[in-house]
């Protein structure tokens, strides 16, 4: 054997120990947890044979405590890039058989290290979270190592895509890299995520709850809005990040790769799906899957906010981004959250050059006290600041009621839309017409004999007069009044005319959105 | 062709009109606000009341320490948010009282 023989073999034996992660016994209780290895979660995730690993032999900085003594493999996080459908990405895995996959500092800089690549190469970074938290022994090292991951989520929004995985625990400290990222993913029975646990919450609040109900996947997805996509499997979630890194562009500097074009499903027909009654609901992804190439529409926040949609399609084999009233759910009402998911969305699409067109049919905001005093006010006017703010693209349909503030806020023409549609159907007003006639016509119904026919009257009459998309067209408000069918060909026509768009800012360091 | 649609559409009112839509359980689970008088002192934290400085009875004064109340590792003092009589005290030294806990009414 010569000596470069003997160096192979060697390196081999080095790399098949850091491979082994924590060992037989550790892989195995993961994997009775339904969990995948950090390894084989890569390996399913990237392109078959793309993955390259970096920092295998990174060792642990622990002195206290006897860790000196300890060897870790890995430090307990796998780093390296790969390609998902061709598309370059940098990537890096907790591995929970490490250790319990806990954040030393040498661990984080591993991190730290593939996160600065990715920002370097502009590419999109994926981070797959299964930790048990700050390796404790080596103290404040681990809180460092924390925040200069922090720092560069931050550094890097806006530049790179970031995606998070939650694939295990994901608890204190640990949860504030993912929420700084653009796309968070859970999954069904694996995914844990709160600030301080059930044990913390049961000894000073006496409060008693467990793991799932503080913190699951569903409580994520449905609850608090953290998480993007919820999933009942790890090979459905990686799945689904598959499909999402196909919609997006690699940096900023880039637009999404573009497909070829294809016709949406016959089975919709855009004319059947609208009530003409302004108070009866429907599912306006009927409407979207109407408009878009193969009827695709990938949702996110699918469970959280439900009263507003958004998510992405393709038009002429282009990714664009869709912002829509769901009267389906609290009859498609503007609230806190529907107003943070559709900001940030909308912040999203302007970030990463992907046209947004809006589907408006809302009757307003939600009222309540609890609204009020949950801050709607600020919330709401997220939704004013991110439009306004987008040099995007943005093309608005009103399908039927635009009333009072959601009118202005759902990408007016006021807040900058570049073209405004409205249905035949639509009705522009400054609020539904019961309401405005109680008000404008409030003597004269007062003053009648039979109040309740005075009232009819006056709202019929109210209806006949603005609830429409006339009067807003006479202003000039409304581009074009068109017919439903038209809605796919004349937003294609929309998106090819304003391809090479340009709109300016003044310069500043940033703006401040009322977050 | 029009979808058949099962499900359980629900009246609900946004200025003066009534839509038919569904509620989200987060709708159906939030807060209902409840009037609080001024002189009722609730707890803000959860905690252990260490010391009852106040009695049954004793005239206060905006500002006057009432309790205190250890919470997330401080000794939080409570005081008089408006002047009045002490007109009952619902806690006691050693006490573990959750958060929004009513501890005393001052009247």
């Amino acid at each position: 054997m010569s000596n470069l023989e003997k160096n192979i073999q060697t390196l081999r034996e080095k790399k098949a120990v850091v491979e082994m992660g924590g060992g037989e016994a550790a892989i195995e209780k993961q994997a009775a947890m339904g969990k995948l290895t950090a390894r084989e979660r890569i390996l399913a995730l990237l392109d078959a044979n793309s993955f390259h690993e970096y920092d295998m032999f990174v060792k642990h900085d622990g002195r206290d405590f006897g860790m000196d003594k300890k060897d870790y493999p890995g430090d307990g996080v796998v780093t390296g890039t790969g390609t998902i459908f061709g598309a370059p990405v940098c990537i890096y895995a907790q591995d929970f058989t490490v250790a319990g996959g806990s954040l030393g500092l040498q661990h984080a800089r591993k991190i730290t290290k593939i996160m600065d690549h990715a920002l370097k190469m502009r590419c999109p970074i994926i981070g797959i979270n299964d930790s048990g938290g700050a390796r404790i022994q080596e103290g404040v090292q681990a809180l460092a190592g924390y925040g200069e991951i922090f720092y560069r989520n931050t550094i890097a929004s806006g530049v790179i895509p970031q995606i998070s995985l939650i694939l295990g625990p994901c608890a204190g400290g640990a949860v504030y890299s993912p929420a700084l990222t653009d796309f968070v993913f859970v999954v069904e029975n694996i995914s844990k995520m709160f600030i301080t646990g059930p044990d913390v919450i049961k000894t000073v609040l006496g409060e008693d709850i467990s793991m799932e109900e503080l913190g699951s996947a569903r409580v994520h997805a449905e609850i608090t809005g953290n998480a993007h996509f919820y999933a009942r499997s790890e090979m459905e979630c990686f799945e689904q990040i598959k499909h999402l890194v196909s919609y997006i562009p690699w940096n900023n500097a880039e637009r999404a790769k573009s497909i070829p074009s294809c016709e949406p499903n016959v089975e919709y027909n855009i004319e059947s799906i609208v009530p003409s009654d302004p108070r009866k609901p429907y599912d306006v992804r009927d409407v979207i899957r109407c408009i878009v190439d193969k009827s695709d529409f990938l949702e996110v926040q699918e469970l959280w906010a439900a009263n507003i949609v958004i998510g992405f399609g393709r038009m002429n084999g282009e990714t664009v981004g869709f912002v829509a009233n769901q009267p389906m759910v609290l009859a498609g009402v503007l609230d806190c959250d529907s107003s943070d998911k559709a900001a940030r969305f909308i912040r999203f699409c302007d970030s990463f050059n992907i046209p947004i067109i809006t589907l408006e049919d809302m009757p307003g905001y939600l009222p309540g006290v609890d609204q009020e005093h949950a801050g709607v006010i600020r919330h709401g006017a997220k939704v004013l600041y991110a439009y306004s703010e987008a040099t995007v693209p943005k093309i608005t349909v009103i399908l039927r009621k635009a009333y009072g503030g959601g009118y202005i806020a759902m990408n007016s023409r006021h807040l900058g839309a570049d073209f405004t549609f409205a249905w035949p159907s639509a009705e522009i007003a400054v609020m539904g017409p019961e309401g405005a006639a109680n008000i404008i016509f409030k003597k004269e119904i007062m003053e009648a004999e039979d109040q309740d026919a005075m009232r009819q009257e006056k709202v019929k009459e109210y209806i006949e007069k603005f609830a429409n998309p006339f009067v807003a067209a006479s202003k000039g408000f409304i581009d074009s009044v068109i017919e439903p069918k038209e809605t796919r060909s004349l937003l294609l026509h929309a998106l090819e005319l304003s391809a090479l768009k340009e709109e300016f800012r003044p310069a500043k360091k940033h703006g401040l959105p009322p977050f | 062709m029009e979808k058949k649609d099962d499900k359980q559409y629900v009246d609900f009112v946004v200025t003066a009109r009534k839509y038919k839509t569904l509620l989200t359980d987060k709708y159906r689970n939030r807060p209902f606000w409840n009037k609080t008088q001024p002189g009722e002192i609730f707890s803000a934290l959860p905690g252990t009341i260490i010391e009852v400085v106040a009695h049954e009875g004793q005239d206060v004064s905006e500002g006057d320490l009432l309790l205190v109340l250890e919470a997330m590792k401080m000794q939080n003092r409570i005081i008089a948010p408006v002047a009045g009589v002490v007109r009952e005290i619902f806690v006691k030294e050693g006490d573990k009282i959750g958060k929004h806990c009513l501890m005393m009414k001052i009247g």
